[in-house]
């Protein structure tokens, strides 16, 4: 079943358009990998599904991006309820950096004003950091400023913190593409184990990885979607010569 | 626009100074291209310079106020008599007009000047933003004789005939909010203060929101966080000890600003509780009675006020400064 619906959904940045009428499905409790050639669109793709583009200035998306079936973009709704259901996780870690590693972990707690007591914050932010496969890494520095860790557990710390709140809806725009093997292998290990849970939507120029941690791809260029499908007949035996020019390597 | 720069005095010699001090030499040992050396004498020329030029003006100033410095003594600075004719000089009435009208600024001053910065820098559109941005620097470009006027003609009577008795009515069980009300008081002085320090504080405030990196308000709006929660979780954390910086701005600004403040304050050297009352200030002081300053001793306790003034600065420059860097120290480890 669709989780996520694009229909004729185009994203401009003022005048130019960056992507250009995409029609896709997104299945639930599934990982979709997207991935193309540099600026041909992925970031802004995934930017569309929890209404994060439009904080770009003079940004605007066309058509509809239905959640569960209910468009994002109709009338009265609001963008942040729809961004606390749909999580993302960016390319460059963000830690707030005059916070603690469990505040930032539970800050979105607070966002969504939920009374915690103390108990239920530290049983959330244990839970969520274990998921994200950090906790046994800074179970003792839980105080420690969110800044004082290594780039990998910065990225896993982000990946906690979007986790935390519990989302239905995990967007990650290359989580891996600053970390090393190590650190990667940590997370795509984390993705797979993450999508009995949510629906995930991954960004990546690795095509290892699409192939490794992913259900479905989606091969964007020129912010055209070429090809949507199952992971495997998109690398084994692609329908369009563009995608499997990208996908040996041929061009992008 | 105003560059961040708090003050240029007070520079203590910092890790990263005294590691470029080596690096330097490291360099002048290898042999570096001659522009190099030009440009590295330019610039320590010009520091030195800068700073040279403190200290003489302090060092006039002593010896300008030398005479009432060995006469008076620390009494200068806690007596309350100031009486020209009988030679009495006691500079308590100054230093406190002085302060509490600057506090007053402030208070009002600094909440306004971050929230304009703020709806300038995360609120309003580019093109509002700037021209709403070059309507408050606008106000800075406002000469204090100009604003003194106003603060004699409208802003005096007004606050009379309207805020005072508010606040005589609602406050004033409060020492602070009682009294007689002639127009002419501590209360306009802060308030004329208050607008001129106003887009100082919020001009600097605009520029250290810029400098907050935007994967951070990203961040939180990913996480949904509506505006004001991004700038709470983001922008504010983030731009603390620049926000300090900034008010410590205003604040110098308040202390040193003479004319618009003699215009409106009334000049009667006395110590009340109550904002209403006529009150002065080191720098109105030195300005209304430089010229009546008949003998010796009356201009070296004039001058000695305006050593008082910069040494005040001076303190509170260095105090912000230490502030600043233990903020910045304690909340970005690393
Ligand atoms: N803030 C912006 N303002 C204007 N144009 C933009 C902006 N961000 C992206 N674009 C344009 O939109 C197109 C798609 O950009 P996008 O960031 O989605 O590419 P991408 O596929 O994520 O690339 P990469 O792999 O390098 O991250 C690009 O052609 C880019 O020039
Ligand atoms: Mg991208």
């Amino acid at each position: 079943m669709a989780k996520i619906r694009l229909v004729r959904m185009s994203a401009y940045f003022g005048r130019t358009r960056a992507l250009r009428e995409i029609n896709l499905d997104i299945p639930e409790f599934n990982v979709t990998a997207v991935i193309g050639p540099s600026g041909c669109g992925k970031s802004t793709l995934v930017r569309c599904i929890n209404r994060m583009h439009e904080t770009v200035k003079d940004a605007r998306v066309e058509g509809d991006v239905l959640l569960d079936g209910e468009n994002i973009y109709g009338p009265g709704v609001d963008p942040v309820q729809i961004r606390r259901r749909v999580g993302m996780v960016f390319q460059k870690p963000a830690p707030f950096p005059t916070m603690s590693i469990q505040d930032n972990v539970a800050v979105g707690l607070n966002l969504n004003g939920l009374a915690l007591n103390r108990g239920e914050r530290a049983e959330i932010v244990e839970r969520s950091l274990r998921r994200a496969a950090l906790w046994n890494e800074v179970k003792d520095d839980l105080g420690k400023p969110g800044t004082s860790l290594s780039g990998g557990q910065q990225q896993r710390l982000c990946i906690a913190r979007a986790l935390a709140v519990e989302p239905e809806v995990l967007l990650m725009d290359e989580p891996c593409s600053a970390l090393d093997p190590i650190s990667t292998a940590h997370i795509e290990e984390l993705v797979l184990e993450l999508k009995s849970q949510y629906t995930i939507v991954i960004v990546t120029h690795n095509m290892q990885q699409a192939a490794r941690v992913s259900d479905f791809t989606a091969f964007l260029l020129g912010g055209v979607l070429i090809e949507f499908g199952d992971t495997k007949q998109i690398f084994t035996n692609p329908e369009r010569q563009e995608t499997e020019d990208y996908i040996t390597g041929r061009f992008g | 626009m105003l560059s961040p720069n708090f003050g240029s005095y007070a520079v203590a010699p910092s890790a990263t100074a005294q590691a470029r001090t080596k690096r330097r030499w490291q360099r002048l040992k290898m042999g570096v291209p001659a522009g190099e050396l030009v440009f590295d004498g330019f610039t320590a020329a010009t520091a030195l310079i800068t700073l040279s030029l403190v200290v003489a003006i302090v060092v006039v100033l002593a010896i300008s106020a030398w005479p009432a410095l060995v006469r008076f003594r620390a009494g200068f600075l806690v007596g309350t008599e100031w009486d020209p004719v009988n030679e009495q000089f006691g500079a308590l009435p100054f230093i406190y007009g002085t302060a509490v009208s600057s506090l007053l600024a402030l208070l009002v001053a600094a909440p306004f000047g971050i929230g304009v910065a703020l709806c300038l820098s995360e609120l309003a559109p580019d093109w509002l933003s700037n021209i709403l941005g070059f309507l408050v620097e606008l106000l800075a470009a406002i000469p204090s004789v100009v604003y003194g006027l106003w603060g004699i003609f409208v802003l005096g009577p007004f606050l009379r005939d309207a805020v005072e008795p508010a606040l005589a009515r609602y406050l004033g069980f409060l020492p602070l909010f009682q009294g007689p009300r002639v127009g002419v008081s501590m209360l306009s002085a802060g308030a004329i203060l208050a607008v001129m320090v106003v887009p100082f504080i919020s001009a600097v405030c605009r520029d250290v929101f810029a400098a907050v990196p935007d994967n951070l308000r990203e961040a939180a709006f990913a996480l949904g966080a509506t505006r004001w929660e991004m700038v709470r979780l983001a922008v504010l954390p983030y731009s603390l000890s620049g926000i300090v910086g900034a008010i410590i701005l205003g604040l110098g600004r308040a202390l040193g600003e003479t004319i618009a403040v003699a215009m409106v304050i009334g000049n009667r050297s006395v110590i009340s509780a109550s904002l209403f009352m006529p009150s002065t200030t080191l720098a109105s002081a030195i300005a209304n009675e430089f010229t009546e300053a008949t003998s010796d001793i009356y201009v070296a306790a004039l001058i000695e006020l305006g050593l008082v003034l910069i040494l005040v600065s001076l303190l509170i420059n260095v105090t912000a400064r230490l502030m600043i860097y233990k903020l910045t120290a304690q909340r970005f480890t690393r």
